[in-house]
């Protein structure tokens, strides 16, 4: 099949784009899917990948920018100002930062009255790495070695500490154990702490090796002076003579279900030792596992299979962050090969999100057809990325989008602003209440979100028609009243109303007896509560 | 200007309810009925079941609160004591013991699932967790179940208290969870704004709805105008009032206890009798690997002994319990050894699960773990047989297949068999 239509990424058609569409097409081809969904028109793309690059839809001025754009390479060139023009590099970091930040430390990560944790130091660092266009591979290396204070402000200050700070001291490590291989290597280990796992290569011996290297690091908690209050916490590594208490050969002691004990040393999970000392000038543990961690060809996969999802809705295995014999992924040899390139490339994610945005699967518009009934992964079939799947905008999407599509918090600082931001988010997030501070956000589409999205505090703000507000402005533009529900479905939905929206907003119009500026406030109600609004597509 | 604008037409309520999604007149006749469910309570009462799921987070020690080994190494320091049911628990919860006629401890769940995300899908769904698949919740399922049994409810038919509980899975998302705090005050309810110019606005939604759902063929956008229905009822709903919790007398509060499990609780009974088909209450903080018996000693067992008793206690005393199902569970047992933490690990092999009311029996121990309770020496039990069980309990078939959306045929809790030691 050819890839006829495509007009995307500027000539020659780069390499690992080519890799790409090659490989999703030979797919399509052995699924025999036909033909996959047209390709998305230009705003709705735009609308995409403003999303996708920098966590909010485009305002009515970069629509018409692009719009204005006649070249046959304008999808490439928007991806190439997104990511690079100074204009967009603190949104592009502050999206990233908080995708990496719910991630590292969870939606709720802080909150906790004994968390030694600081979230604004996590985002920071995250801020920063994104912001300079840190290599993944080193982002992930000061993450894991990490020592220092988590607070800005505090002296030894290093935010990258805040990923371990709760992690390390509770049970001997477990967590910092299973977040770092599942969130790096995408290797689930949890269950075998316990017993050798059913269905993966995992065992229980492999998980003690893995805890090992965590073992010569604490966290200390600083108190605010004279009191018991925790101040913050410090990540620090220290000589650790290990259970048998002979630090020339500090190993570990496991329990087997059968009450019998074993013993562990560091060991990585593709069976490289490190030595045994647990004087940290002989051995740095954390040193060794980053060291490690970065050989291993898990680390560039699980970047890709993530960073792909997060585009792409689906990632090549489900859940993306479980890789291996037992999880077969949809599309294998991309995987491979582009984790190859993604190294090849020195871990440059700007680099990663280039490719994948002008690869064809992201130009697909998001309809089902009979084309391609079979795509269906939402039940559980293996994903063709033969359309664009639609999927709901987190939180903080649909927050920044209101917020950028009407001005509706522009006041304050940045912390003001992000402490706003935080207070809203909290509504949606619900700890489970465990030791491992599993969390759910129901921001899900279920009643509290379309209630908060009626009534809350955020929509009365977007659709507040004060002098200066965004209805205000929607008010003064255009030439007509059609031009104005124009700019407004625009600004929301990246296109043109429809004929019933138009024939609705003259009722509306009516029943607000001739009051414009009201009628534009309902119709911009009805806008923002729409899943048009609410969804990536 | 195009006559576009000029289009004369009546601006009245009457007609946008022709704009709202299909039903909306059905919409216009169940705000009519609003205050009937009170009216009729008597009538409505008949064959009305619903279950009260308290859901204990992180994984409780069942070896110390239902099925203690006293003398045996693993025993823990807890004593039994003698309860109104034929047996005995343990001696921090007395107040159950009192209570215990009208419940029974099932003492042989015997599971596989030892990690918090797999058991917790597990125990809330009836199925392993399975990557192509998502299954409907208890919750979800029975409020599918039991919804037209009450055609007036406006309430949402599964609430869950203080948690996230589990998703609708196939069901879709108008199945869900509508996830409150314990005090019952419901976030961003109150309409800023009149009746008639919301169902205006209502009727502008729809048309943009309706036209998304039309280009894209896909479920999500279906979805969304279910749940958007349900959120405009539940606003203009006088039965919202079920949810205010702050309005029972101070002693009752007490009973149950002030923190947010007792006031979850309370909130529960009075779920139930507005007609809420499921509600599922969460209490966490069993997750005990270290220094677990201080921990139910001076906190988890004396929250959970005066919330739950007060609940049964109350259920009972109204004639609601024959109606409504209690089930007490959290994602698996501790392990029997303590750890040289004076904790429990994540145990699933052999531990308890407490269940009642509905046609079930109380008052009884089902089942048996061996002496220092690592084994379960009498027939196991798993979460496909429990469910099976409540679903008996509240008189829905189990043999009812459901279909997912890739066309699978299923039955309810994965066809489990039935506790008959359970069945009066």
């Amino acid at each position: 099949m050819a890839a006829t239509g495509l007009v995307v990424a500027a000539e020659p058609v780069r390499p690992q784009v080519a890799l790409i569409n090659e490989l999703i097409e030979q797919g399509w081809r052995d699924y025999e899917i036909r033909s996959p969904a047209p390709e998305a028109d230009d705003a709705t793309w735009a609308r995409r990948v403003h999303l996708d690059v920098i966590g909010r839809i485009p305002t009515i001025a970069e629509l018409q920018e692009f719009a204005a754009d006649r070249g046959s390479d304008k999808r490439a060139k928007l991806v190439d100002k997104l990511l690079y023009d100074d204009r967009y590099t603190e949104e592009y970091a502050g999206h990233w930062a908080t995708i990496w930040s719910n991630l590292l430390i969870g939606r709720s990560g802080g909150n906790d009255r004994r968390s030694m944790v600081s979230p604004a130091g996590m985002k920071k660092y995250l801020r920063d790495s994104f912001a300079m266009n840190k290599p993944y591979n080193t982002m992930v290396y000061e993450l894991v070695s990490a020592t220092g204070s988590g607070k800005p402000g505090t002296e030894n200050f290093n935010g990258a500490a805040n990923f371990l700070l709760d992690k390390v001291n509770e049970e001997d490590a477990v967590l910092a154990t299973s977040s770092t291989s599942r969130i790096f290597l995408g290797q689930q280990v949890q269950c075998t702490q316990c017993h050798n796992h059913p269905f993966n290569q995992w065992k229980q011996q492999r998980f003690w090796e893995f805890n090992s290297f965590f073992r010569q690091t604490r966290s200390l908690r600083r108190f605010v002076e004279g009191t018991n209050d925790i101040e913050h916490g410090e990540l620090v590594d220290q000589d650790y003579a290990g259970e048998g208490n002979d630090p020339e050969d500090a190993l570990i002691f496991y329990e087997l279900r059968n009450g019998l004990t074993k013993v562990a040393y560091p060991v990585f999970t593709d069976g490289t030792e490190i030595g045994k000392s647990g004087f940290v000038t002989e051995v740095n543990r954390r040193q060794e596992l980053g060291r490690l961690m970065l050989e291993s060809e898990y680390l560039d996969k699980m970047a890709v299979n993530r960073i792909w999802s997060l585009f792409l809705g689906f990632g090549f295995t489900k859940p993306i962050d479980d890789l291996g014999p037992h999880n077969p992924a949809s599309h294998p040899e991309l995987l491979e090969k582009l984790s190859a390139e993604f190294r090849k490339s020195s871990y440059d994610l700007k680099e990663l999100i280039t490719w994948i945005t002008t690869s064809r699967p992201y130009q697909l518009a998001a309809v089902l057809g009979s084309n391609n009934e079979i795509d269906d992964p939402s039940i559980g079939e293996m994903p063709k990325f033969s359309r664009f799947y639609l999927r709901q905008m987190s939180a903080e999407q649909l927050y920044q989008s209101m917020v950028t599509a009407t001005d509706a918090s522009a006041s304050g600082s940045y912390e003001e602003q992000e402490r706003e931001r935080r207070k809203w988010l909290e509504q949606f997030v619900v700890a489970f209440g465990t030791d491992e501070g599993d969390e759910a956000t129901t921001f899900n589409g279920s009643i509290p979100q379309a209630l908060m999205l009626f009534n809350g505090e955020l929509t009365q703000n977007a659709i507040s028609k004060a002098e200066g507000s965004f209805i205000d402005r929607i008010a003064g533009s255009g030439r007509s009243p059609q031009e104005r529900v124009t700019n407004l479905f625009q600004a929301g939905l990246a296109r043109r109303p429809s004929k019933t929206e138009m024939q609705v907003a003259s009722k509306l119009l009516q029943a607000r007896k001739g009051d414009e500026k009201e009628m534009l406030q309902d119709m911009w109600w009805a806008v923002l509560n729409s899943n048009e609004f609410i969804m990536q597509h | 200007m195009s006559a576009f604008w000029k289009t004369p037409v009546g601006m009245d309520r009457r007609h946008f309810m022709q704009h709202l999604a299909g039903s909306s007149a059905a919409a216009g006749a169940a705000m009519s009925l609003g205050s009937a469910i009170y009216a009729n309570a008597d009538e409505m009462k008949k064959n009305r079941k619903s279950a009260i799921l308290l859901w204990m987070g992180g994984g409780p020690a069942t070896i110390d609160i239902w099925d203690l080994k006293p003398g045996a190494p693993t025993g823990g320091p807890f004593k039994p004591i003698s309860t109104t049911g034929d047996m005995q628990i343990c001696e921090h919860m007395p107040m159950m013991a009192q209570q215990m006629k009208h419940l029974s401890i099932v003492r042989s769940m015997s599971t596989r699932e030892a990690d918090h995300n797999r058991g917790r899908y597990y125990m809330h769904t009836g199925f392993v967790p399975n990557p192509n698949i998502e299954h409907p919740s208890y919750g979800s399922v029975i409020a599918h179940e039991l919804i037209e049994q009450r055609p007036e409810l406006e309430i949402p038919p599964f609430v869950s208290i203080g948690g996230a509980a589990a998703g609708p899975g196939f069901l879709g998302m108008a199945w869900s969870p509508f996830s409150v705090t314990s005090n019952g005050r419901i976030r961003n309810l109150d309409m800023k704004l009149d009746e008639s110019r919301l169902m205006q606005r209502m009727a502008a939604l729809n048309a943009i709805e309706t036209g998304f759902e039309k280009r894209t063929r896909d479920l999500p956008a279906s979805e969304h105008a279910k749940v958007l229905r349900k959120t405009y009822d539940l606003m203009t709903s006088s039965q919202m009032e079920a949810f205010r919790v702050e309005k029972e007398p101070d002693e009752v509060k007490e009973r149950y206890g002030t923190d947010n499990f007792g006031q979850g609780c309370l909130l529960a009974r009075r779920l139930v009798e507005a007609g809420v088909p499921f509600v599922e209450v969460d209490l966490g903080g069993w997750d005990n690997h270290n220094g677990i018996h201080n921990i139910l000693k001076d906190t988890k067992l004396p929250q959970l002994d005066r919330a739950m008793s007060a609940l049964t206690e109350d259920l009972a005393q109204r004639g609601l319990l024959e109606d409504t199902v209690i089930m007490w569970m959290g994602e698996f047992g501790r392990t029997p050894r303590i750890n040289q933490d004076a904790g429990r690990d994540h145990w699933a092999r052999s531990w308890s699960c407490v269940v009642g009311g509905g046609n079930l029996k109380g008052g009884l121990a089902v089942g048996e773990t061996s002496s220092d309770g690592t084994a379960v020496e009498s027939e196991p039990y798993s979460s496909e047989d429990l469910m099976s069980t409540v679903c008996k309990g509240l008189g829905i078939s189990t043999e009812k297949t459901f279909t997912s959306k890739n066309g699978r045929p299923m039955k309810i809790a994965g066809g489990g068999k039935i506790i008959t030691d359970l069945l009066a």
